[in-house]
């Protein structure tokens, strides 16, 4: 089946089964692997997307459901290159990874969480990263990082006002 | 992706003398002196085995070499940054590239046992510092100077007149010098460093938080196909036939064939291969797979009915007397005080998130591998014995590893892809499932310790007894599954014994970071806390006094280990200080504990203090880590960040972590029933102190490991008087009235 998609606002057509997750999708047929496979079954976070804004779970979320809506990926999240996302400044400021490998997902929560509140506690934070498995175990910093980026977007409204 | 991020750093031939590359780069090479095998290699005494990590282009370009496997433990910036400390280039213009595996280049590339640190520190200091010399001395031919006129900095070779040339400058003259004697190179001085001890992001952070392709499973070659490959759920189990015909007629699929096992239950496993033109063809295909299994002996193995041996078997004599000192049977009779406890903890999983794979291309009668693997040397080896593939005809590129915890030690799944490629003919990336890799993992055994211990008149240990009984393979416990005669508190009790009792299995073991001491450690300091409560002493103090005042403990027997007991003291007090143990007065359902280890050459201790509610649910409040790693931290962010995760590993470890075994098989299956631990049960702080002290500097992979789980079931003795003599905590009832 050929599905127009529309992925980091640009306009991919692929043809795929029906019941492919967009997971695959973008790792196999768009080369987009910064989405990453970690359980296939929603319970890891690693391959953490946005559809429209909210954070959804790609292996859980097959093609043929997604239709027009905007899809972001880590690769898509910061505006351009020369400028990351806040959430990927304080990832990289504060040296949250050890692998690596969830922190895309981890990132992507993040993200959403940081839009609809802009200045969460440690609560906050727990609640919204908690379906996030990091193996390595980096939940310090990656609490930290939350709150660096919430700082880092701040000062960025700030500047711009 | 045409492995952009894995490119190798410049062929060169010429170990023996600099060479000037093409387009006139300066590579450096040089002698380390590597034991009797490089020895013998060159026949002089004292001669260096050919190492190349350094390349300064004409352009000032620096680039370095990383040659040990990445897996998230941060050699690929730590290591690099000796170099960069004594070659005086700032860390910001330097690019680092990840080696491909080479061992007649880059000696050895095994990522394990936290060995890259203490098994490199020194020659990579004098890698840098030798460069540094050479553009020194080019330097000063340059100017007709003494070299004692010049020094380097910031990428520059300063004269004292005031001149200066830049290093992409003195490429050329550097590129003719004679590589210097060890004798001829001053190293820089701890006191003069400026980038070790600091805080750096590691080198792969851009990548990491914009979705770069890294990792082996992001693998992607032209005309690349994808495998999946079914082995029997029971250990061991053979194919005895699948229906391939109907796998074959599939969407998107190309191929599908069974491949016979060879070599041990932790090689090249059988089973069938469905080849298709994208991953999630070859998932589908694979749900409609029907195989015929040859299950085999090992299907009638359960973990319950290995227990209930155990347990029938405690009283009587252990199969190995481990170590008898004194009578501790006879001490044990006349002890003021005794207590009796079982310690049982189960098998569990490495659970890497990223899933074992590798991608593999089997092209006139070259085998070119892509792959996460931790000890490449062990993978070809592999390779060449089950697969006839003679070690010169293996190309293998190193990716980063997402996440090792010692599972990718192990090879099985990079010989089950080379296996696959030999019948392929196109490049192909083999992916597991989260379910194979939790089924068919090379598993941290578990065990069972039968233990007495009793106190005198006064309060003080003088019996110690464990019947300890664990699981092997193959005629010989499974990793960490050894428990040495010189294991603590051995030495430090006078009527000691310790037996061993191996329960055979055909069930895979693998090493589980910190092998044996991740729950040598949390049953030791366990059950020397009950012994202290049994004597109404304080806890701390016992724990102290226990250690005596004798400095060192030599190893004994085979494989045994050396004890500083003084820096173990010492970093128990620091450790203590930093925590205000003693200090602090705790509610009911609060509570402290202390829990003390050694393992891989680092000295840790650590404080935990805990709050566990009425019905029994468990918050770690705070953590305090004492580290004593010897005289430097290399990069004290990678560092801080490994002593947080071993910490909440070691708290994960302990809450959740059990993996069941029933008929040879393992009953969980994916992460809705083997739960790692979240965000929301992590300490609320942690903090972590380095101890410098005047020894050699080693790693951090797994020392900070070991101490946790005894830190923490002391705190919640401590909190509610219930003891945890089982992992994981979600088996034991915590609540309290």
């Amino acid at each position: 089946m050929k599905y127009t998609l529309n992925v980091n606002g640009a306009s991919h057509v692929v043809d795929v089964a029906s019941d492919t997750p967009i997971l695959w999708v973008l790792r196999d047929h768009l080369d987009l692997v910064g989405t990453k496979f970690g359980c296939g079954v929603g319970q890891c976070g690693a391959c953490t997307i946005h559809l429209n804004g909210v954070p959804s779970r790609s292996c859980m979320t097959p093609v043929s459901t997604v239709g027009r809506m905007r899809i972001t990926t880590i690769e898509g999240l910061a505006a351009n290159a020369e400028k990351l996302h806040p959430v990927q400044q304080a990832w990289c400021e504060l040296d949250v990874a050890q692998c690596g490998y969830c922190q895309a997902g981890q990132i992507m929560t993040a993200a959403a969480l940081l839009k609809d509140n802009p200045r969460p506690n440690d609560e906050d934070i727990d609640g919204a990263m908690a379906g996030n498995l990091c193996r390595c175990a980096t939940y310090m910093r990656i609490r930290s990082g939350i709150k660096r980026a919430a700082e880092l977007a701040g000062g960025a409204k700030e500047a711009t006002q | 992706m045409n492995a952009p991020t894995l490119s190798g750093p410049v062929n060169r031939r010429d170990f023996l003398k600099l060479t000037g590359l093409a387009g006139g780069g300066f590579a450096l090479a040089f002698y380390i002196r590597s034991g009797p095998a490089a020895a013998a290699a060159d026949g002089v005494a004292g001669s260096f085995e050919p190492n190349a990590f350094i390349r300064i282009s004409p352009t000032g370009a620096v680039t370095i070499v990383s040659k040990q496997p990445e897996m998230g433990q941060g050699v690929k910036t730590s290591l690099p940054m000796i170099i960069a400390e004594q070659l005086e280039v700032p860390w910001k213009e330097i690019k680092i590239e990840q080696g491909d595996f080479d061992q007649k280049k880059y000696g050895g590339q095994s990522a394990g046992g936290s060995n890259s640190t203490p098994s490199n520190y020194d020659n990579f200091h004098l890698l840098g510092a030798t460069a540094r010399t050479m553009l020194v001395t080019a330097a000063a031919q340059t100017w007709g100077v003494s070299p004692s006129e010049c020094r380097a900095e910031n990428a520059e070779v300063h004269h004292t007149s005031g001149k200066t040339l830049k290093y992409g400058q003195l490429v050329a003259r550097a590129s003719a010098l004679p590589v210097p004697a060890k004798e001829q190179v001053t190293l820089k001085e701890p006191k003069d460093f400026k980038l070790l001890g600091q805080r750096i992001s590691q080198v792969d952070s851009r990548a990491i938080a914009t979705g770069g392709p890294l990792f082996g499973i992001d693998m992607k070659l032209p005309g690349m196909v994808y495998a999946v490959y079914e082995k029997c759920p029971a250990f061991g189990g053979k194919v005895v036939s699948a229906n391939l015909d109907h796998i074959k007629r599939l969407p998107g699929v190309k191929d599908a064939f069974i491949i016979e096992g060879r070599g041990s239950v932790k090689e090249l496993v059988p089973g069938v291969a469905i080849i298709a033109d994208s991953t999630w063809a070859a998932f589908s295909a694979r749900r409609q797979l029907k195989v015929i299994w040859d299950e085999g002996k090992v299907a009638e193995e359960s973990w319950d009915t290995f227990v209930a041996q155990a347990r029938a078997d405690a009283g009587k004599a252990g199969a190995t007397q481990l170590r008898k000192d004194g009578d501790a049977d006879t001490a044990l009779k006349s002890a003021t005080k005794t207590v009796e406890a079982e310690y049982l903890y189960p098998f569990i999983s490495h659970a890497n998130l990223e899933p074992q794979n590798t991608t593999a291309h089997w092209k006139d009668g070259v085998m070119e591998l892509w792959t996460p693997a931790q000890i490449p040397g062990r993978a070809a080896e592999i390779v060449t014995r089950l697969l006839g593939i003679p070690a010169e005809k293996i190309v293998m590129h190193l990716t980063r590893a997402g996440g090792g915890f010692g599972r990718r030690i192990s090879a099985d799944y990079l010989v089950e892809t080379a296996a696959i490629a030999q019948k392929v003919n196109a490049p192909v990336k083999l992916t597991w499932s989260r379910e194979d890799d939790l089924r068919h993992d090379h598993y941290r055994p578990g065990g069972l310790h039968f233990l007495k211990g009793g106190v005198d008149a006064q309060g003080k240990p003088v019996a110690w007894k464990n019947h300890f009984f664990t699981f092997g393979e193959g005629g010989s416990p499974g990793s960490g599954g050894s428990l040495h005669r010189d294991e603590l508190p051995a030495r430090c009790i006078p009527n000691f014994q310790s037996e061993q009792t191996m329960i055979s299995t055909g069930w895979p073991m693998g090493p589980w970071r910190a092998p044996g001491s991740c729950v040598f450690g949390w049953v030791f300091n366990s059950f020397v806390d009950e012994m202290a409560h049994a004597a109404g002493h304080d806890p701390f103090q016992f724990h102290l006094d226990m250690l005596g005042n004798e400095k060192m403990l030599p190893a004994e027997g085979r494989g045994g280990r050396e004890y500083n007991l003084e820096r173990l003291r010492n970093v128990m007090k620091f450790t203590a200080e930093k925590a205000g143990v003693g200090k602090k007065k705790f509610a009911k359902g609060q509570g402290a504990g202390i829990g003390y280890y050694f393992s891989h050459r680092g000295y840790f201790a650590q404080v935990a203090e805990v709050t566990v509610s009425k019905e029994g649910m468990l918050k770690v409040d705070r953590v305090v880590c004492g580290c004593d790693i010897g005289a430097q931290v290399v990069n004290l962010s990678g560092a801080e960040n490994q002593v947080e995760g071993s910490v909440i590993d070691g708290l994960g470890t302990l809450m959740t972590q059990e993996l069941n075994i029933e008929r040879g098989r393992v009953v969980q299956s994916n992460f809705h029933d083997y739960p790692l631990i979240r965000i929301t049960d992590a300490p609320t702080k942690i903090e972590t102190h380095f101890l410098k002290t005047n020894y050699p500097t080693t790693g951090l992979g797994e020392p900070a490991l070991p101490p946790l789980a005894g830190a923490v079931c002391n705190a919640i003795f401590a909190a509610t008087g219930k003891r945890v003599r089982q992992m994981p905590l979600s088996r034991v009832d915590l609540s309290w009235a």
